[in-house]
């Protein structure tokens, strides 16, 4: 059973490990510096569907898929799937996954869903609730931009603090056996320093990841140092130097061994996407893609990985109310 | 316990410096250039059309209509937003920016349908131009009468 | 002929300038820029300073949405002058007519034809 370390912390004794994910992305994300790892390229962005919400069910479904296959399980073995993305009542998810036909929980994180789908995959394995689960997580470019921002053809320019939502995919399996294994978990809270620019996630985001990265510390009695790589989810070029000065304000430095999948994912210089790539497919295809991948490989063996989320809320923003944040971890041990 | 101890004023002026400032000193003379260029070829078409026997007025109406086809096209074309992204205010403050924001929504919200797809969602970004070059008009045409300028014919 | 191209050029240009200065120098949002362009432009055009301009520039002057408040005020202004307080109501979107009607019609006409494209 899960022991529990402080008042959010959990160290999993039985080790679930990600028995096989897998990564599926667009034109633009392949022709990122993340191209390679990615289990599927779609060039085409409709992935042959007639809307923006269904080619996105199709991401999902891809990327479930993939990994099944690559775990070489069937949907009936999957006994769980924890599944979200960013449109209203997660359509992505519900739409794109039904034909499973798997015991579904569909979860709202914003930009972290894929640590929280993660976690809760692990959990309800080392619980013994599930023998297998699964956690899968998607974001598309244009369903997001024209739920959150301007219709694609609207002449808009973008401010520099602005971030590119990925359209990508990622799906992982977890359960008893080989493969990198979740050792920990931190549960988030919700922060909110009063950021209002719906402009500027990165910035809404740091406060939250500063916050669960301390209690994970605080929680598990480890250092930095302790760990090969810390990785957050979309924070972009804004939010990572926030959250380093925040960090240093409480004496903690991680500079050395820290990446960020929205700094990953696009080639800032060559690719126009600004303060880098954000969504919860950045850090879901990310994390399925070239981590685990190299983590595998041997490249790093302790890893902690904290998907960031914007709780925004269009309505609450033209409300004039600031944007909360959350920020959930994990500790991945190859 | 609180494992972060910044407070929001705080966070405030650090999110204020983080952010890095928008390239001014490229963003404003590509708006001047485009935008330039756009109200030249609105002078091209007036010349053109008033060449062609139409009173400066008809000729002035009909750059309009002329500037929002093109843009419209454009805009189904799928470059406008292309252009836009290094124009900025250069695409925006031409009258082709309000066709833009009319015809974007259009074409984006096809997908819900006719009616309430297309036609709802024609104005969404450009009503409140409407709507408050509307009202600022009406103000305008009351205190007309109450300056006594108001005809009854 | 050149100077009259060169004077729409350069305040055509100078009205996009300061919009793009609104941009990236307030908050303001796009939405936010053209409705204080229309509503200036009514301003403008009620003080009977934006004719002079429109004279003067040309489509430099009419192009940008300051001379959409312009064309707004000056509806009104005929109109009350014929209709008295039918006018008030009637003139403002007599005068927009034309470039409202040109917008829906072929924004429908395009979104009728075409479809949004991936980014």
């Amino acid at each position: 059973m899960a022991k529990k370390l402080g008042r959010s912390t959990f160290l999993l004794e039985k080790h679930p490990a990600i028995l096989a994910s897998a990564a599926i992305g667009g034109k633009m994300e392949g022709e990122g510096p993340q191209g390679a790892y990615f289990d599927t390229i779609s060039n085409d962005a409709q992935f042959g569907e007639d809307s923006w919400e269904k080619a996105e069910g199709r991401l999902q479904q891809l990327a479930l898929q993939t990994a099944m296959q690559k775990a070489g399980v069937s949907a009936a073995e999957v006994d769980c799937l924890f599944a979200g993305d960013l449109l209203n009542q997660c359509v992505g998810s519900s739409y794109g996954l039904q034909q499973f036909e798997i015991p579904f929980v569909g979860l709202y994180g914003a930009c972290s869903t894929m640590a929280e789908s993660l976690m809760m995959a692990a959990l309800f394995v080392e619980g013994g609730l599930a023998k297998r689960a699964a956690a899968v997580t998607s974001s598309h470019f244009c369903s997001a931009e024209r739920q959150f921002r301007f219709p694609l053809e609207y002449g808009g320019q973008r401010p520099p603090s602005a971030q590119w939502t990925a359209t990508a995919a990622g799906a992982a399996i977890v359960g008893c056996g080989q493969g990198v294994s979740v050792n920990a978990v931190t549960v988030g809270t919700i922060r909110d320093l009063g950021i209002t620019d719906a402009n500027n996630m990165g910035a809404a985001m740091a406060p939250a990841a500063a916050s669960t990265l301390t209690t994970f510390f605080n929680d598990s009695v480890t250092h930095p140092a302790d760990y090969d790589l810390i990785l957050t989810g979309d924070l972009g070029q804004v939010g990572r130097d926030l959250l380093f000065e925040l960090l240093e304000k409480e004496g903690v430095r991680i500079s050395d061994r820290y990446h960020d999948c929205g700094l990953l994912i696009y080639d800032r210089d060559k690719q126009d996407v600004h303060a880098g790539g954000s969504g919860c497919g950045c850090s879901a295809s990310v994390l399925c893609g070239s981590i685990l991948r190299q983590m595998a490989e041997g490249r790093w063996k302790n890893v902690l990985f904290m998907a960031t989320g914007a709780l925004m809320s269009p309505t609450m923003v033209q409300q004039g109310e600031a944007i909360p944040g959350i920020a959930h971890l994990l500790h991945l041990k190859a | 316990m609180p494992s972060v101890k910044t407070t929001p004023a705080q966070y405030s002026a650090m999110a204020k410096e983080a952010v890095p400032p928008s390239p001014s000193f490229k963003n404003i003379p590509l708006a001047f250039l485009i935008g330039g260029l756009i109200c030249m070829l609105g002078q091209g078409l007036l010349n053109l059309y008033q060449y062609w026997g139409l009173t400066l007025d008809r000729a002035s109406g009909f750059v309009s209509i002329t500037l929002i086809f093109l843009s419209a096209l454009f805009t189904g074309l799928g470059c406008y937003d292309n252009i836009a992204r290094h124009a900025g205010a250069g695409t925006l403050v031409p009258i082709t920016g309000f066709a833009n924001s009319v015809v974007a929504p259009a074409l984006e919200f096809k997908s819900e349908g006719l009616i309430l797809g297309l036609g709802a969602k024609l104005f969404i970004i450009s009503g409140p131009v409407i709507v408050y070059g509307l009202a600022a008009s009406w103000v305008y045409g009351i205190i007309l009468m109450f300056m006594g300028y108001g005809g009854m014919k | 002929m050149f100077w009259e191209y060169a004077k729409a050029f350069l305040i055509g240009g100078l009205f996009c300038a300061a919009g793009q200065v609104l941009i990236d120098y307030t908050k303001l949002t796009p939405a936010r820029i053209l409705v204080s362009y229309v509503v200036a432009g009514v301003v403008l055009g009620a003080l009977g300073w934006y004719t002079p301009l429109v004279e003067w520039a040309g489509a430099g002057a009419t192009v940008p949405l300051t001379g959409f408040g312009n064309l707004l005020a000056r509806g009104v202004r005929d109109a009350v002058d014929r209709d008295g307080w039918l006018g008030v109501f009637t003139g403002g979107l007599t005068a927009a007519a034309g470039g409202i009607t040109a917008a829906v019609i072929f924004g429908l006409i395009v979104a009728l034809l075409f479809r949004s494209k991936e980014k």
